[in-house]
Parts: structure tokens; sequence; C-alpha cells
């Protein structure tokens, strides 16, 4: 891991990308801007992991959204835990 | 999101890997039940419970809580490490401004040594789609109604960690032991489909 983590505050896009196999970036939150509230330790990426990959340890956010901004209504919000990989920056 | 694990063709081949691995010596006969019997061993609503009680009686408890919590279960005898590696716990609290839902959008995610086995609803594709979408209607069909001018926020136990919702200290109770708190609390008041 050489990127450095993001800030909490950080406003950060998903990757929109639809890739085969299993991925630990929900459909409904793919090509979302969110906010990362909190760093959850480092991990290795699991959507690797899945692949039989033997992966290095990367960090681990909690990412919200606004609802509106996923499924363009309601007030409330969703936080999904995401890792360094599923993010393409800040927004 | 990923379908139900309910078909018997899956049933059927983990079966047939298992029996395998015990003719080969890998497993001992019945030795993934007592696995799992030994995980979930313990592992019962009651946890949390004593948790949520704790931190409404102690105050200092309840920052620590929202802080670390896998720092501060010891103090009441738990831990998240029962699994193959300890799990983060991430414990959320209710305020006047917002109320938690927990859900995991994925598979079924969910702290078992906190709150024992998960209800068949938590693992259903009918509260896994839904409560993330609109949550304010499903919580209403779990008869809780949030105020309007509080806040919803859903978490997703989507990889690594696992949560815990801190429901609010019901009015009235200020006459309560820690004891009698811990017995007012609910297993879907730590997921966050009740108040308590």
């Amino acid at each position: 891991m050489t990127r450095a983590a993001f800030a909490p505050g950080t406003r950060v896009r998903t990757r929109a990308a639809d890739r085969d196999g299993h991925s630990r970036l929900p459909r409904y939150a793919r090509g979302a801007t969110g906010t990362v509230v909190e760093v959850a330790g480092h991990h290795p990426l699991a959507d690797d992991r899945a692949r039989g990959l033997d992966v290095a340890p990367q960090p681990v956010y909690h990412v919200r959204f606004r609802a509106a901004d996923l499924f363009g209504a309601g007030e409330h919000t969703v936080t999904v835990e995401l890792w360094h990989d599923h993010l393409e920056g800040p927004a | 999101m990923s379908g139900e694990h309910h078909s018997s063709d899956i049933s059927a081949r983990v079966r047939r890997v298992e029996a395998l691995l015990e003719e080969r010596g890998l497993l001992g006969p019945g030795e993934i039940d007592q696995r799992i019997d030994e995980f979930a061993a313990g592992g019962t609503p009651a946890n949390g419970a004593r948790v949520v009680a704790r931190a409404w009686v102690d105050p200092g408890f309840r920052a620590r809580l929202l802080d670390d919590a896998n720092a501060v279960l010891p103090e009441v005898g738990l831990s998240m490490a029962g699994g193959l590696q300890e799990q983060r716990l991430k414990v959320v609290a209710n305020t006047d401004d917002v109320h938690n839902v927990l859900v995991c959008t994925l598979c079924s995610c969910y702290p078992i040594a906190l709150l024992g086995p998960s209800p068949s609803w938590y693992k259903s594709e009918a509260y896994r789609s839904r409560v993330v979408r609109d949550p304010r209607s499903v919580l209403a069909e779990f008869g809780v109604t949030v105020p309007p001018d509080t806040g919803i926020a859903v978490w997703d136990a989507s990889a690594e960690s696992r949560y815990m919702v801190l429901p609010r200290r019901p009015a009235g109770t200020d006459d309560l032991d820690e004891a009698e708190l811990t017995a007012l609390v609910t297993r879907r008041g730590l997921i966050g489909t009740a108040l308590v």
C-alpha cells in the first residue's frame, strides 16, 4: 500500500465499473460520490481474495453517501465500508 | 446483490466436499458442525444488551465504547475474537438527531458474539434491498416511527467491520439498575429495527 490513506472528511468517488466476479462494492454504490467518515483498518481487498490472490492489506473506510446521491431520492444516509481500490480518489 | 444460498445444488456440493475432506482425513467426522457450534456458543443478544445497559449507566464507558468498542468489550467480559480473527466492532448511538439501522446488503454479516444468530428477516432479500433505499417505510413496518426531524443512518456491513446499535435509554427508567436495564434491550433494538 503505497498510496496515502484518505483522511476523514475527504470527498471520494466510487468506481463505476461492473467487474466480473465477486466485489464488496455494492452495485447501488457504484459511480457515486460520498464522504470518508472513518478509516476502519487495513485489510487485503476481499474482491482479490475471492479470486485466490495473495494481496497486501490496504486502507478500508466507512464512506457515507446521501440517499439522494445513490437513489435520486431519500433524506437518509447510507454508510458503506469500502476498500481503497474501490475509490477513484478525491471527488 | 447476490442471491440467497438456498439452492439444493449448492447444499449438495457442500455436503460432497465435506464428505471428501473427511474421507481424506482432512476433517474429522462432524468437525464443521462442531466448529460452528463453538463459534456460536455464548453468542446471544443478552451480551449486546449488557453492553448497552453499561453504556446507559456509565458515561465514560459509553464514550470509550463509541470510540473503540473492541477495547472496552473486555470490561464486560466480552470480545470479538471468537472467530478466525478478531473482528472490528463499530457501535453507533441513536440520538435525538439520528436513528441508526443495520443491514448487510451483500450477504448477512452480523456480530454473532453480541447478538446471537441473526434473525431470518435480516437475511431476506426484501429487507436487504429495501432498507437501504427506504428505511423509514421498512422501520414503520417494524412498528418503529422515527420522528420526521430525526435523520436515519443506514450502515451496510459489507466488509470487515461489524456494527451494533446503541439505543436511547427509555424515559422513566431512572430507578432501574443495570440488570433491569439489560432486560429492556431487545435484539431488534441492537439492529435498529426497534427503539430499544
